[in-house]
């Protein structure tokens, strides 16, 4: 059995009997007889780490990953360059805690200090906060920073913002008594002029997805001039690899940018730990939640790294604090940071534009079958949605069979699909020619080879 | 010695790269992104080879303390060894989408079905939700189900949560964030809490009482059975804050001592590392009469299949996107798993061992200001140092220049001037003893040099920050 106890037995009553005491039971004597469990938790036996291995193999197994992925929504398969899990595996790093102590933390410190600056400079916002739990909670966190500069209660949200993020958006909106109104899509699967213009008034702000959830990007420079018109703030919930290739939130004027790291070399690993970014420009730096590493100087005048804006949290203001977030996602976000700077400018450039290519030769070939129709006609980054005459449970079972991963199965009868960097033609073709043994009969060769291209 | 390290966007050269990608199989695309949707500049990113990445990172490592480096005794943060299968077998699930359909990802719902089993025997309660990504949001996803219950019930006069003096700050923090008022009810001399001021403030806008036990002072509340009497009495439900679970875990739980709902922290209890402040897990487990308010989706088995079931008419909604921090939770779950309900009974007795152990060495060098057993950690003070100008602070950064990790410092903030020691029972004797060497050290020069006290840290890179300055003129991003 292992407890990762040092001590010997012997040890430990030599120790009690430099308190004076002969029974363990008697460092519990403050708690009542009659509430203590006097048995054994009823859990699974102790085992060896060699059985812990086997055991956990086990689970992993029961797992279907050997799969072509052709799914996103939400979370994305990336390539991670080696260099990341070497060096997040730096136990200096993952074994430390909250940088309390500057002067013995300046790595983790510094580390943080340079993720804020990749954040800035990815969404071209003034400042950046050390993360969040994942996008969902930006969003969520993001209410109150609305609500808090405006002194409103009424935001309104996309419908084209992830699922997730909506419920959790509504979830924290309804404590805090917030009339939140869901904006719609239109046909095109991008946000609703009209319906945005006949609610922004008297709202504090309006928190939009770019790309959406269906993939498609919004004319985010017509939204802002609404929005900001309207004396409201925007807040731009962004896919942080698209920014390659897409505007950032400063250029079109956004106040808030937020979104989920996720994509930048963190796992998928079924749904966490990921991190969630926000970043804002101006005065809104004061209503930020949760931690920020700020620059300072030693009394040699070296420059140090610091927790800084300390009055904001809730280690400090207690219940006047602007959120009561303390533990964070620090260590993805150094993830997310190392991939930024492995790629840099260039790869982050290549890796966008590898998204759109892959996405577009997906959605093309798809198009090509007979019955699958493109739902939207607007401009789409690495996801889209598919319509079929077949119905999308259909599709996905039986691909099932052929190790592949189709989009997402959505309520309303279509599917998500996404491709990433990741996807390479020969799964795509692959993808295509069993979906045509499968519903068309036919094997697939000649419409799917590729050689038709221009 | 002392010197300050380049930022990684100092060692940008144009040009530089440390990624290649494949060759494009397919046609580019770029021309679907209408150009006035495209980026206007090359994005602001360093650029730098391979080699100099590594090291930056390497050295940035080298600037920073782990429990792996030494002792760590953050009261309140259980800073346990973080064993390193458990960080081995969490990368297996690392491709694992979260949004596969059930029968493709059997293996990680089974092990989240199988993880809140765990914590619902281990804690007392009737079920548990693994949703939460920290304490914090632990706090706040169990205080919903409070204003769930009461919101169910129509009793919508309970807007008032009571929050002892002594609690963590995220405590009162998350109260508001859930849309309740505060009321803060001051602890008792013996450091517990004063059952004449919680009388008093109990009524009929209580919604609920949360509570840290063993309290922040790292004591056992021994009137918990009365607590729980007058909250449940005047028609509010119980908190329990799981900060400090370390110290019960086989001896009792906090479903039998009268909580109705309650977090764990897997990052400080069940051994997941911290992250240098994250990424944590926090838990919560609640009574079944909270059951129908749980946050969507909830594990259910049917049919010897675990399934995540949304249709839960009653639930309060979602907290984050999908199930929580899962790479957490497996490293939490195996170090369930490896111990057994034996294994954390021994450790949560000697985590209450090595607390009482320094304690007892400090006593005469240190004030002790509740001195009685104590639990997973002790509180102490600098008594007749404080005389001499040196205060807590100069401690820690003495105790820094001896190679350990402060304690918890100015908190619980009940205690003028607190060190709050947790040595967690991963600590080897020698450890605690070389470490109540250093304290007794200490406290010998802050009498005969207190210069050399204040002076404290010269061993590492950089000396104290100017904190004041950091904050009236915040500089919080790298510019050229």
């Amino acid at each position: 059995m292992r407890s990762y106890v040092p001590n010997t037995v012997e040890e430990r009553r030599e120790m009690l009997k430099t308190l004076g005491l002969s029974e363990t039971d008697e460092l519990f004597a403050d708690i009542p007889a009659d509430l203590k469990l006097n048995r054994e938790p009823d859990l699974p036996a102790p085992m060896s780490e060699m059985e812990l291995r086997q055991l956990i193999t086990g689970y992993v197994l029961q797992n279907d990953e050997a799969c072509l992925l052709f799914r996103g929504a939400g979370a994305y398969h990336h390539y991670i360059p080696a260099l990341i899990p070497q060096l997040i595996s730096r136990s200096e790093f993952y074994t430390a805690y909250t940088p309390y102590q500057a002067e013995m933390s300046q790595g983790m410190l510094q580390g943080i200090f340079e993720w804020q600056t990749v954040i800035c400079n990815l969404t071209g916002m003034d400042a950046a906060n050390a993360s969040v739990y994942d996008g969902a909670t930006a969003a969520a966190e993001s209410l109150l920073m609305l609500r808090d500069s405006k002194r409103k209660n009424k935001i309104l949200y996309s419908a084209g913002l992830h699922p997730d993020v909506i419920g959790t958006v509504k979830t924290y909106g309804h404590c805090h008594g917030l009339e939140l109104v869901e904006i719609g899509l239109n046909e095109n699967g991008i946000t609703d002029i009209d319906c945005l213009k006949a609610n922004l008034e008297g709202s504090a702000g309006f928190i939009a997805a770019q790309p959406n959830y269906f993939g498609c990007i919004e004319n985010m420079d017509e939204i802002s001039s609404l929005v900001h018109g309207a004396k409201a703030l925007l807040v731009s919930y962004v896919n942080p690899i698209s920014l390659g290739i897409i505007k950032r939130p400063a250029d079109y004027g956004a106040d808030i940018a937020i979104g989920d790291a996720q994509p930048l070399g963190i796992p998928m690993c079924f749904g966490g730990p990921y991190a969630g970014f926000m970043a804002a420009g101006g005065k809104l730096i004061r209503n930020l939640p949760g931690r920020i590493v700020g620059e300072t100087v030693d009394a040699d005048g070296n420059r140090v790294f610091v927790l800084t804006l300390q009055a904001r949290e809730q280690h400090i203001r207690r219940e006047k604090a602007s959120s009561n977030i303390c533990s964070n996602q620090m260590l993805c976000a150094i993830m997310a940071t190392m991939y930024a700077c492995t790629m840099g400018p260039c790869g982050m450039k290549e890796v966008a534009e590898a998204n759109i290519a892959k996405a577009h030769y997906l959605a093309r070939k798809l198009t090509e079958l007979p019955g699958f129709k493109l739902r939207f006609n607007t401009p789409f980054f690495n996801e889209f949605v598919i319509d079929s005459e077949i119905p999308a449970g259909e599709i996905s079972t039986a691909l099932k069979d052929a190790g592949i991963v189709s989009g997402l199965v959505l309520a309303d009868g279509g599917m998500l699909w996404c491709a990433t960097e990741m996807t390479t033609k020969e799964d795509i073709d692959y993808l295509i020619e069993m979906l045509n043994i499968m519903f068309f009969e036919q094997d697939g060769d000649n419409e799917t080879d590729g050689g038709t291209e221009a | 010695m002392r010197q300050s390290y380049k930022l990684i966007f100092e060692r940008s050269r144009e040009g530089r790269r440390a990624y290649d990608l494949p060759a494009l199989d397919v046609p580019a695309a770029n021309c679907a992104i209408p150009e006035n949707m495209r980026a206007e500049s090359k994005l602001d990113l360093p650029e730098l080879g391979e080699v100099d990445l590594v090291r930056h990172y390497t050295n940035l490592s080298r600037r920073n303390f782990g429990v792996d480096n030494g002792f760590y005794p953050l009261g309140s943060c259980t800073m346990k060894y973080n064993p390193k299968i458990n960080e081995e077998v969490a990368q297996l699930f690392n491709d694992v989408h979260p949004l596969l359909d059930a029968d493709m990802c059997q293996g990680s719902l089974r092990l989240m079905y199988d993880m809140e089993k765990c914590l619902c025997e281990i804690c007392g309660m009737d079920a548990f939700t693994l949703q939460p990504a920290a304490g914090a949001h632990g706090e706040l996803t169990g205080l919903m189900h409070i204003r769930a219950y009461h919101e169910h019930r129509g009793d919508t006069a309970r807007t008032t949560i009571i929050v002892p003096d002594a609690a963590h700050g995220t405590n009162p923090a998350s109260a508001v964030m859930c849309g309740f008022k505060v009321k803060e009810i001051k602890s008792a001399p013996d450091g517990g809490v004063d059952l004449d001021a919680l009388r008093a403030a109990v009524g009929p806008d209580t919604a609920g009482l949360m509570l840290t036990n063993p309290s922040t002072l790292g004591l056992f509340e021994r009137n918990i059975k009365e607590i729980a009497d007058i909250v449940h009495e005047a028609g509010g439900l119980l908190y329990y804050d799981g900060a400090n679970l370390n110290a019960i875990m086989g001896i009792v739980r906090p479903g039998d001592m009268g909580f109705d709902v309650m977090h764990v922290n897997l990052h400080k209890t069940f051994s997941t590392p911290h992250g240098g402040g994250g990424p944590g897990s926090g838990p919560v487990g609640v009574k079944k009469h909270l059951m129908p308010f749980m946050p969507v989706p909830v594990l259910v088995e049917r049919n010897g299949m675990i399934e995540l079931d949304y249709d839960r008419p009653e639930s309060f909604g979602r907290v984050k996107s999908f199930y929580g921090n899962f790479g957490v939770i497996v490293k939490a779950y195996a170090y369930i798993r490896s111990l057994g309900g034996k294994g954390l009974r021994e450790a949560s007795e000697n985590a209450v061992l090595n607390a009482n152990y320094i304690m007892n060495a400090l006593r005469g060098t240190y004030e002790i200001p509740h001195d009685r057993i104590c639990m997973h950690e002790c509180v102490i003070a600098p008594g007749e140092l404080l005389d001499l100008g040196v205060h807590t602070t100069d401690i820690a950064k003495a105790l820094i220049d001896r190679g350990y990790h402060p304690p918890t410092i100015y908190f619980p903030l009940i205690v003028h001037e607190a060190m709050m020691i947790e040595p967690t029972e991963t600590e080897s004797r020698e450890t605690l003893d070389e470490f109540i060497e250093a304290m007794k050290d200490i406290a010998r020069e802050a009498k005969e040099n207190p210069a050399a006290v204040h002076a404290c840290p010269v061993t590492t890179p950089v000396g104290r920050p100017d904190e004041v300055t950091a904050a009236r003129k915040p500089v919080v991003r790298y510019t050229k």
